[in-house]
């Protein structure tokens, strides 16, 4: 397994950093995409919460891979065609950020209407409500299932392998097919999740007891 | 000069008529206590002052602002007429201090150090210097409501409302909570309270309004309202609350 590892090192390298990379992408995007959505859900005005309401439970209730193929299959018929590797991480943004929606909306609906009516009654409008007092408060609540989501993202990001995203799944892929050592191949792309996603299990587990 | 007018205010929740041709105007300067049993639609015609709750018809309007146009900014509004909750509603991520200051912070860009001394000043007055760095959970109820008056007089407003302030609380605590109300009556605030504190209803304010199934039946001084009530449902309802 070690010369396995040792001659196809770059491929695996390769492959780990297009994972992190996109994860990170994704992870910056879908948290933004995310909140801004969840805000939508909780807001006054019907007509935005309807609109939050349509995308959340669209990229929440189709298979992340149909949302990716459609980015790499389908759009390119009107824009033009984008890598595997963009196609991947645009799904996994929308796919992800339907899921902070509802954690995210979740902690705003905990911090609860009082303190939003003690702001306005004080003279703030609904957004210095929002960034000074309510969001701050939610996303403390929000922060260990909010982990959850990220290292769920970092999983789901072996979906870039179908769309030849260059990601650790998909070298590991080539590398199988190309040595027939099936077992190692998959036994090393599995260990690289793992130093992904353990550290940040632990670090989470870490913040949870921290703010309970 | 009324400051705040209700004429033939209407407001349904879906088909319950919770609010039937309100008429009454409060003048500057005046201690209107809202009394009632419950469910007779008194918070709710408290909120819509300060355009918590919408109407639906008639016209209302507030510090010269007309509370039925859809151009009226609320934002505005709200900055001269405060709120003090049952539930107190402070900020739970901000200490004491921070609770008062935000709002004339980000509102009215009050300079840091004014806005601080002022802070300050409001906490000397509710008696609660101590908590200044407290955050409002480490704190009693009857202690996180006069936080809250404090955090309502530093924006300076014209109006303060206060929705059963004192319900809320521990019975040991009400009369602390009273006090720094008669301070505020004191200073010329306008004030519009719905309390089931008969004794500052008395004793504070200037008149009294009586609600019942959502329309107003007595308007009169304490003094006529508690001793001579016009309305049988007035003499009920009194009967009940001061026999104990």
């Amino acid at each position: 397994m070690w010369q396995l590892f040792t001659q196809n090192w770059q491929a695996f390298l390769t492959g780990f950093w297009h994972t992190i990379l996109s994860s990170i992408i994704a992870l910056i995007f879908s948290f933004i995409l995310g909140s801004g959505f969840a805000i939508l859900e909780t807001n006054p005005n019907k007509f935005w919460r309807g609109v939050a309401k349509v995308y959340v439970e669209i990229f929440r209730n189709i298979p992340l891979l149909v949302v990716t193929m459609f980015f790499y299959l389908v759009l390119p018929k009107v824009l033009p065609a984008m890598s595997g590797f963009t196609a991947g991480t645009i799904g996994l943004t929308l796919y992800t950020s339907a899921f902070i929606a509802e954690t995210v909306r979740s902690g705003l609906q905990s911090v609860g209407t009082g303190q939003m009516e003690g702001c306005l009654a004080n003279g703030l409008s609904y957004w210095q409500a929002m960034k000074n007092v309510i969001l701050p408060q939610a996303l403390k609540i929000t922060i260990p299932p909010l982990g959850n989501q990220f290292v769920n993202l970092i999983k789901n990001s072996s979906v870039l392998a179908f769309v030849a995203g260059m990601d650790l799944m998909y070298q590991g892929d080539v590398i199988a097919s190309n040595t027939f050592q099936t077992i190692p191949t998959y036994i090393i792309v599995g260990i690289f999740y793992l130093i992904l996603t353990l550290p940040l299990s632990y670090y989470m587990q870490y913040l949870e007891k921290k703010l309970a | 000069m009324a400051i705040i007018d209700f004429k033939h205010v209407d407001k349904f929740y879906g088909g319950f008529h919770v609010l039937k041709d309100i008429n009454f105007r409060v003048n500057r300067g005046e201690v209107v206590v809202i009394v009632g049993p419950s469910g007779s639609g008194k918070s709710t015609l408290i909120r819509t002052i300060n355009g918590l709750e919408k109407i639906n018809d008639g016209s209302l309007i507030v510090d010269g602002k007309d509370m039925t146009d859809r151009s009226t900014n609320f934002n505005e509004l709200r900055r001269d007429v405060g709120m003090v909750f049952q539930h107190f509603n402070l900020y739970a991520n901000k200490t004491v201090l921070e609770n008062i200051m935000l709002a004339p912070r980000i509102v009215l860009h009050r300079p840091e150090e004014e806005n601080r001394k002022e802070a300050m000043r409001l906490l000397q007055e509710v008696n609660l210097v101590e908590k200044a760095n407290n955050y409002p959970r480490q704190l009693s109820g009857g202690q996180q409501q006069r936080i809250a008056i404090a955090r309502s007089l530093a924006m300076k407003p014209k109006v303060i409302l206060f929705d059963e302030p004192t319900s809320a609380l521990d019975p040991e605590m009400i009369q602390d909570v009273l006090d720094v109300m008669k301070l505020v009556a004191q200073e010329g605030i306008t004030m519009v309270v719905v309390t089931h504190e008969m004794g500052f209803a008395r004793e504070v304010g200037t008149r009294v309004v009586f609600l019942a199934d959502g329309e107003i039946l007595e308007d009169t001084d304490p003094n006529s309202f508690f001793d001579h009530p016009q309305t049988k449902r007035a003499r009920q309802f009194l009967s009940k609350v001061i026999s104990h």
